[in-house]
């Protein structure tokens, strides 16, 4: 039994970086962005996050920070695509170069520090309940964020009227537009919550996963995020089933292994990404599907023209 | 409170044009004079060793060759993707196909010698990355799927693949359990253009016919009118009798094709072997080659140059003033900032407006003055 | 925000003094990294020997370096442009340079050449390596008498001969405590991804291993025994900082030494190509101080140390393979050219050699 709930802690420790970067990813494409700068702002908030807690010692003022950091930095993005109509993907790309380059500039002092791991909730009477007491009331705090920030993105964006307003840019920023909606304002909200949430998902890195910096620490983790939110067909809460099961895919082949039965890790590695567009065809195959979920005018550059 | 907004000219600022690329860079080279000097390191020196010092050494012209090539080759087979706005970014993939494809050959039947090695190697490598490309191309036009995320999943299937490739079947097996494949035989790698001068192969040839023949077919022929008139306006290509379908399989066939031939060009030219990794990223570079292009093939083999000096340059500071190659990256990401954000110039007029001066409203009546009569 | 803009600066005040000038009658030795020195792993300890350089011979010397050189073309260039900016020796530190520098070391005849676990040498390229399965026996020995539950967790990067070398080098030091030792077996086909050694380290600590030894670069692994209060070994450097309470020793590279010595011998105009293996006596390999253990199997860890110092080599017969085939008869001595393709698993080990 117990060793069931240290391979589900585990999985959802895998699995919340995957989750914030993709929720936040998703928001960003609802409204028409494609963002390809995840693991650029994922690795900008590990480093934000780590260097503020050392600094402070305090880890959630480094929380704080890595959220911040990811903000800021995507505000680099929202600013060329949105106020200068530059391409999403070529500024995208360049986010992450960018990224990679200044988070190791930054981290150069931090290197071979040990950090400090924001601790586990613990709640007397409830965490020390068998099995589901440290699932449910025994884990890091960016978990339980994690799982509310699933639940309020899907009700903001399904039950809210700002939500239906959002979707309704993403899919026809013209139309849009003609109704008189600010269509760059909601746009740049959207871009800076994304990024928001990939430097809390790089925090988590630094701050719970392996409370460390090291360069490069991020190690593709975004570019998972990417694909996830493809993979869950623009659904929060597919989302979530989508980053648990990448996390069940690979902590499942790792206990294989030690287990010892031997496993093509490249083929499991990969299955995730063929999953992603087995799940695209599908989706685009059904028009009505795609009528309600594709984001229309994704990646396509808007300038109001009055 | 101030406001940026953007005015769309009626028509791009040939002014503009000529002058973007040299805004963007004089913006760099102050955001850069800014960081160096935060550094503590004299920008003069630093830029001088940055742009000047590889490009004044013939040999560093050769290894500029060696970094521009598969850039420019790549970029140029998406510059026509893009242009058609059809949104290849899978490149990557379909150079590390390339280079396993055209690999069978050195690696399976390395007996096979002569000089029909290295041309089927090519040929298999094109075939091996145009039929990645076709993938994607098929989803699309089959079932409307959106190329630019299947192009980027398959990237990462490629890259497994290579892996599982060189750690396992195709693994030397006098090769120590190193993760690398045999050394190609001596008519199996891409010879060197003047062996006495520096590295430089054939893939730099390689990288300028293809710039020069997609600059023919752009401007000279119809299937550029074709691919033009269909990127710009889908509805307008339909009734000039252009097939948006066949126009998918051409541009990812055709961008498939020029990324495998890079792939097996490095491979076979610059590596000798199969590895784990082949590519530093080329394929996403490309990319951003294609951009800073202007998606023109020979305004791409200047920006391929350009981006391979940022590399040399990096790496020359690094050695000469112990400046960590992040700088380079962070260097390289302010470049194509500021590249991508003056060209907005061409397109648009960008004027701060003080929101509590002018009315929106005038200013857009008087801007749409002229759009009326355009219409008329 | 504002600290981490003061830390910036400072960073980057660091970075300009490094920045050493030009001198004319000084040597210049440089090195080539296959990753950032800020791995806090393997091109970190080598940086280390090289600042160790910087610091033994002073005005004499002047290093450069080039970090996160893939290996491929730009390793070729890599070595060409140092051998060209007047280096006089270069060191590649990583096996994947060994063609790129065989081929620069052709062309440059008078510069003189050292790489790292690679087999070619020249007539100006030396090579040099670590015996550092020496320590992984004394690291089984340790795991054999520390673990409640005679099963060891072990994560490993790729199937190469040195990370095979260093399986059996654990496993015959374990087996030498305790016969029915096991080892569970983990490939993460990375060098160095904090969060899969992290999640690899939760798996075997899950499945009952209590004690983790890895070949791989991160603390990532070390801190989860931290948080699970069990114990292991760390890899490259003393990662005592981050598992005080986990950390029974460190195995750690210490180059420093060597490249001094090999540093001066270039000063001295004595320096020859050379094929060295290097091990706990000549001081390249290390074990961080032992700690978090009772003294009777500290007492036993440097007892074996000196004994492998004093020139006793882990692999003494008898050894069986995995298959129970005999491998060494008693008393024989594995020679270095078996040991250095090692493809093979000795009798004990539990779990199938990737092919």
């Amino acid at each position: 039994m117990d060793i069931t709930v240290n391979i589900l802690l585990t999985i959802a420790t895998a699995a919340t970086p995957l989750l914030i970067a993709a929720i936040g990813e998703l928001v960003v494409e609802r409204s028409g962005v494609l963002n390809l700068g995840v693991e650029g702002m994922m690795i900008m908030g590990a480093v934000g996050g780590f260097g503020a807690s050392y600094l402070t010692g305090s880890p959630w003022i480094g929380l704080l920070a890595a959220i911040a950091m990811g903000a800021v930095f995507s505000l680099l993005f929202a600013v060329m695509t949105l106020s200068l109509a530059t391409n999403q993907v070529a500024t995208g790309l360049s986010l992450t170069l960018l990224g990679l380059g200044l988070s190791g500039m930054m981290g150069t002092s931090f290197v071979g520090q040990p950090g400090e791991r924001l601790p586990n909730i613990d709640i007397p009477g409830l965490t020390s309940i068998p099995v589901i007491g440290r699932l449910l009331f025994g884990q890091d705090p960016i978990f339980y964020i994690s799982i509310a920030l699933t639940a309020a993105v899907m009700w903001f964006l399904f039950k809210t009227r700002t939500g239906l307003t959002l979707r309704s840019i993403g899919d026809s920023h013209t139309s849009a537009h003609a109704l008189g909606i600010k269509v760059i304002r909601y746009r740049y909200l959207a871009v800076i919550f994304g990024g928001a949430c990939a430097g809390l998902a790089g925090g988590h890195l630094s701050l719970v996963y392996t409370p460390q910096w090291v360069e490069n620490m991020s190690a593709g983790r975004g570019w998972i995020a990417l694909a996830l939110v493809v993979f869950a067909s623009w659904r929060p809460w597919r989302v979530l089933a989508g980053a648990y099961i990448f996390g069940a895919v690979w902590i499942g082949q790792l206990h294989a292994q030690a287990f010892g039965i031997p496993v093509p890790s490249q083929f499991l590695s990969s299955l995730p990404y063929l999953a992603t567009v087995v799940v695209l065809v599908l989706i685009s195959r059904n028009k009505r599907l795609t009528m309600m979920n594709t984001p229309a005018s994704l990646g396509q550059p808007f300038v109001p023209d009055r | 409170m101030m406001r940026l907004e953007l005015v769309k000219r009626p028509q791009r600022s040939a002014l503009f044009s000529a002058l973007s690329p040299f805004i963007a860079f004089a913006l760099t080279i102050i955001a850069g004079a800014i960081m160096f000097a935060l550094l503590g390191v004299n920008p003069l020196t630093a830029f001088n060793i940055y742009f000047i010092e590889p490009i004044s050494q013939v040999w560093q012209l050769h290894e500029l060759a060696i970094k521009a090539a598969p850039l420019i080759l790549i970029a140029v087979g998406l510059s026509v993707c893009y242009k058609a706005n059809i949104w290849n970014i899978g490149a990557e993939g379909q150079f590390i196909l390339g280079g396993i494809v055209g690999s069978i050959i050195p690696v399976l039947f390395p007996q096979f010698e002569g000089p029909l090695v290295l041309p089927l190697m090519l040929l298999l490598g094109m075939v091996g990355g145009a039929a990645y490309a076709a993938i994607p191309a098929l989803l699309k036009t089959r079932f409307g799927t959106n190329e630019i995320l299947t192009s980027l999943m398959l990237v990462y299937v490629a890259q497994l693949f290579l892996d599982w490739l060189v750690r396992g079947p195709w693994r030397d097996p006098q090769g120590h359990g190193f993760p690398q494949t045999i050394q190609f035989g001596d008519s199996a790698v891409l010879p060197e253009l003047m062996p006495d001068a520096g590295r430089a192969n054939w893939g730099f040839v390689f990288a300028l016919v293809a710039a020069v023949l997609v600059w023919i077919l752009m401007s000279r022929m119809l299937k550029g009118f074709e691919v033009r008139v269909l990127g710009s306006s889908p509805r307008a290509g339909r009734f000039a009798g252009f097939g948006l379908n066949r126009m998918v399989f051409f541009a990812f066939l055709l961008s498939g094709a020029l990324a495998g031939l890079a792939g097996i060009s490095e491979v076979s030219g610059a590596i000798g072997q199969l590895q784990p990794v082949i590519s530093p990223g080329y394929g996403f570079t490309a990319i951003i080659v294609a951009f800073l292009g202007r998606l023109n093939p020979i305004g791409i083999v200047a920006a391929g140059l350009v981006l391979a000096l940022t590399y040399l340059g990096g790496e020359a500071v690094q050695s000469a003033l112990g400046i960590s190659d992040k700088v380079a990256r962070v260097f390289q990401g302010m470049l194509l900032f500021f590249v991508l954000g003056c060209d907005t110039l061409i397109h648009y007029r960008i004027r701060l407006i003080g929101l509590a001066l002018t009315k929106p409203q005038d200013a857009a009546k008087l801007e749409a003055a002229p759009k009326l009569k355009e219409a008329r | 925000m504002k600290k981490l803009l003061i830390a910036l600066m400072t960073t980057t005040a660091a970075l300009s003094l490094a920045a050493t000038a030009e001198a004319a009658d000084k040597l210049k030795a440089c090195w080539v990294y296959t990753g950032p020195i800020g791995d806090f792993g393997y091109s970190y300890q080598h940086d280390q020997g090289r600042l160790e350089v910087e610091k033994a011979l002073g005005d004499k010397v002047e290093t450069a370096y080039l970090e996160n050189v893939s290996e491929g073309p730009d390793a070729d260039r890599a070595f060409e442009r140092l051998a060209r900016e007047g280096c006089k020796i270069i060191f590649g530190t990583s096996f994947g340079f060994m063609d790129p520098e065989v081929k620069v070391a052709k062309k440059f005849p008078k510069v003189m050449f050292e790489h790292a676990t690679g087999y070619k040498t020249s007539d100006n390229l030396g090579i040099y390596n670590a015996r550092f399965y020496e320590g992984r026996y004394v690291l089984g020995q340790i795991a054999a008498k520390e673990s409640k539950a005679g099963v060891a967790g072990y994560i490993v990067s790729f199937p190469i001969p040195e990370v095979v070398m260093g399986i059996n080098s654990f496993m015959l030091g374990a087996q030498s405590i305790n016969p029915n030792f096991k080892a569970k077996i983990v490939w993460v086909n990375s060098w160095f991804d904090p969060g899969k050694e992290a999640d690899a380290a939760k798996a075997l600590f899950d499945q009952g291993a209590d004690i983790i030894v890895q070949h791989t670069d991160s603390t990532a692994a070390l801190q989860v025994a931290e948080e699970r209060k069990l114990h292991g070994f760390g890899q490259s450097s003393d990662m005592i900082k981050f598992a005080p309470n986990a950390q029974l020793t460190s195995l750690t590279d210490e180059w420093g030494p060597y490249y001094i010595s090999r540093v001066q011998a270039a000063l001295d105009g004595t320096w020859k190509p050379d094929n060295v293996w290097l091990g706990i006596k000549d001081g390249a390999v290390k074990l961080a101080p032992f700690t978090n253990m009772p003294d009777d199997v500290k007492a036993m860890a440097e007892a074996t140390e000196k004994k492998i110092a004093g020139g006793w080599n882990p692999f003494t017969g008898p050894v069986a393979k995995q298959d129970g085939t005999p491998w060494l008869k008693d008393g024989e001595v594995a020679d270095d050219g078996t040991l250095l393709g090692m493809n093979f698993y000795v009798k004990g080990v539990d779990d199938k050699l990737p092919q």
